[in-house]
Order: C-alpha cells, then structure tokens, then sequence
C-alpha cells in the first residue's frame, strides 16, 4: 500500500482543531494525505467517517477513522510511539498535560467563541468572563510548570503547545477580527510562551496565514470590518 | 505493585457519578484507600486547595499529588498500577481511541442533556431532551455490539474504560426511570445495553460502591428541591 495513503486528515485550514492534528503528524514524521473540507457542503466520505458528529478533524489511518482532536493525538502518540513523544511518560505528568488540554477545551474556547458572538453589554460581560479564565489558566500553568513554558518539551514543542498553541497562536488575527484589546500586559508569561511558540519554525509552517484568517473569522462570524461600538 | 492505603485518598461523595467511576477504576486495581466524603453544600479546605481551578470531586490524592477531573484519574489509575488488575483502556491504539471518543461523547453531550431533565420545566422541552437521551443511547448500543465483541462489556471479558464512563450513571438513569416514570435503558430499544446494566451493576468492582436507587432518590429529592440550585 502506498505510505501516503495510509494516513489521510480531513480538516479545513483555518481550524485549530485540524492545526492540532497535521502538526502532530509533522513533529512525528508521519507522512499524510491531506482533504480540504468544505463545511458548507461535506463531503459524503466526511459523514461516513463522522456520523456522530460530522465534523473535522478526522484522522483515518488504514481505512479506520478517528474524530475528536484530542483522541486523534493520544491515538498519533501511542500507534507511532517514536520520538519525540507528544503526551509525557510519567502518569502524573500526562494527568497534568490531559487536564489543561480538557480546561482549555472546556472553558477557554467556548468562552472566546462567546465573545466573538457578543454585542454591546453582552460583549463587555464575555470579555470579563475571557480574563478571569485566562487569569486561572496563566496561573494554574505557571503553577504546574514551575514558570518555565509548558508548551515545550526541551527543544520540541509539547502537547500543551500543539493543543493551546493551535489556537492562541493566532491571537492577533481574533483580536484583529473581533476588535478586542487583549491586554498582553496584563499575561505577560502566557504572551511570552506563545510568541516563543509562534517563532518555532513548524509552528510558522503550520498556522494559517494571518490575514487570510482574519478575513475568514470576520466572514464565518459576520463581523463587519469595521464593528459598531 | 502494593497498594497503599496510606497513600491514596479520594476526595468524593457517594452520590456523584464521576466519583463512582474513580472508586470502580480503584477496585479494578485492588487499591486500598481513604475515602473522604465532602458534605452537601460545603466545600472543604482540602478540596479547595486541592483543586483550586474547578473547586469539584472526585480529587484523587496520590502520595500528596492531586488528580483531578474522573476520566483522568481513571486514566491516570490504569497508568500507574499496571501490575494489578486487567488493563482499564484496551491494549489496541484503535480500540483505545473509539473508547476515548464514546467516553468524550457521553461527557460533552450524552450527559448534558440527562443531567437536563429533572431540570427542564415545560413538558416539550422534557420530551425533546429524552427523545436526545434515547438517541444517544442507540448510538452507543450500536458501539457496545462494536466494542464488546460478543463479551459482556465494552471492554470485552472485563470491566473496561467506556463502561466506567457510562456506567457510572446507571444509579442516576434508574432514579429517572422512577421519578419519572419512563424508561431509559429500554429492551425494546437497547437490549444489549439492558443486559450490560445488569452485568456492570453486579460485578466485583461495582456492586459495594454503586449507590442503592432509593437512597439516590431521597438525595434527589433534597438535591433538586425546586427552586433549582447549582
């Protein structure tokens, strides 16, 4: 069977989930094929793959299909258990990585989608929601990683920083966007990690272009380039 | 590796589904520990310091490390103690990803609409968030014909990862069944899964720490007095 077909990616370029995935799968030196979705119109293999949710990403590997980002990296990390290895050996250490990954997912990002969606006073109360989480999330990281980036593994980037990383490197395109003051002084330590991570050389393959995705949030959230007040 | 009773603490409370399911992944391993129940409507000190970002149970304590979140620590249990008991995730990476996947699925959907149903107070709303339970339900007696292979649960011969996610509300899905009068795991619908119930409520790691429904109703009712409380 030819290498290239056997691991195939569904995704759609300007997803952080799909970021996850093809990042994953190039840190490990797994060659993949790549299918461009259209979520307007998915194809009918995407549903076949996905019927439950019918989202991206999907990975299939030998004709098996895996969703959900988070399942599809443990999945990468133990079939091709080659260095470097994405989740940490010791128990305790993957406990902590699968717990931020879980508080980002659960809490971080609903609550910036929120806020994308929000207007006038909804918006200011969505923006405070986004500060206070951060503020637990910046702090409960510098907790667990002693002050040091968790979104490096010495020299390779981390779970964490293939997980958060996906989507907060692209801050500048959402608050561009959105129209936000992220207050970058107000997280210091988290900027720091993630522009260390912007500037990792996979990392600058991986993302998507920045005003390609500001064009495409403001156009998938209907935000009009300039927002009313 | 021996267990040690000194060492592992789980901070809980009998009624909580998602401390249900990291005492069954205990007792799969044989591992003794301190059970620290946590009163209705206080938080203790512990707790707090020990999960300061969620503020919730089940806590796992393990050599003075906390754990947080039920199907980490289950995880983080199956990681650990590897030399006892059988294996909670299955040892194939596919199997273990389709267990994984069911596992997200019964936490990010599944469970918020059930959890919805005591609480939803028009009658269609009740009815459309029961016709999504069953339909969940379908979906993952499909899996179990899937996952089980023929065994008695998904994890094949022995209690494994996905019937600890679902199981874990069984006690909760009987107490809807009599509170409101319906049926959730239904023969005629989910037989497979019916009979799993049975399997998963009467095994060795399940049967001393799986609430009696009588008792969950009498904290249900105190729990869900209306006006509803968080």
């Amino acid at each position: 069977m030819d290498k290239q077909s056997e691991v195939v990616v569904f995704g759609t370029w300007a997803s952080p989930y799909c970021t996850r995935v093809t990042l994953a799968l190039k840190l490990k030196g797994i060659p993949y094929q790549y299918v461009e979705e259209d979520l307007t119109n998915k194809s009918e293999l995407l549903i076949q793959y996905n019927p439950v949710h019918k989202k991206v990403p999907v990975l299939v590997h030998e004709g098996k299909p895996i969703a959900e980002s988070l399942v599809i990296l443990e999945y990468i990390d133990e079939f091709w258990n080659n260095c470097p290895k994405l989740l940490p050996e010791d128990p305790y250490e993957r406990a902590k990585v699968r717990f931020w990954a879980n508080f980002y997912d659960q809490k971080i990002a609903p609550a910036t989608l929120s806020l994308i969606k929000c207007k006038g006073k909804e918006r200011e109360r969505a923006i405070a929601d986004c500060e206070e989480l951060m503020k637990v999330f910046e702090e409960g990281l510098e907790r667990d990683y002693q002050g040091k980036s968790p979104f490096f593994e010495g020299e390779n980037i981390s779970y964490l920083g293939i997980v958060v990383g996906s989507g907060s490197c692209n801050y500048q395109a959402f608050n561009e966007a959105v129209a936000v003051t992220f207050d970058a002084e107000k997280h210091a330590a988290f900027v720091s990690w993630v522009e260390d991570l912007k500037a990792h050389p996979l990392m600058k393959e991986m993302l998507p272009p920045h005003d390609k995705l500001v064009a495409k949030i403001r156009h998938k959230f209907s935000l009009s380039p300039e927002p009313q007040a | 590796m021996a267990s040690g009773g000194g060492d592992v603490k789980l901070i809980g409370a009998w009624p909580s589904p998602f401390v249900l399911r990291a005492r069954i992944a205990l007792n799969i391993k044989s591992v003794g520990y301190e059970f620290l129940q946590e009163q209705l409507g206080t938080k203790s000190e512990l707790l707090l310091k020990s999960n300061p970002v969620h503020k919730k149970i089940p806590v796992l304590i393990h050599g003075g490390r906390p754990i947080c979140e039920s199907l980490i620590i289950v995880q983080y249990i199956d990681e650990v103690w590897t030399s006892s008991g059988p294996s909670i995730l299955p040892s194939d990476p596919y199997d273990r990803a389709i267990a994984r996947f069911w596992a997200a699925y019964i936490d990010d959907k599944w469970f918020p609409t059930f959890s919805s149903i005591p609480k939803l107070q028009e009658q269609e709303a009740k009815v459309a968030a029961v016709q999504q339970v069953y339909e969940g339900l379908l979906l993952l007696e499909e899996a179990f014909i899937k996952c089980s292979k023929g065994k008695s649960f998904f994890g094949g011969d022995h209690i494994g990862f996905l019937d600890i996610a679902l199981g874990g509300f069984l006690g909760w899905m009987r107490v809807t069944e009599k509170m409101f009068n319906l049926k959730v795991l239904d023969e005629s619908k989910t037989p497979n899964l019916c009979k799993w119930a049975e399997s998963f409520a009467a095994n060795n790691a399940v049967k001393d720490v799986l609430p009696e429904t009588e008792k969950l109703i009498e904290f249900a009712k105190i729990r869900f007095k209306p006006p509803s409380a968080d």
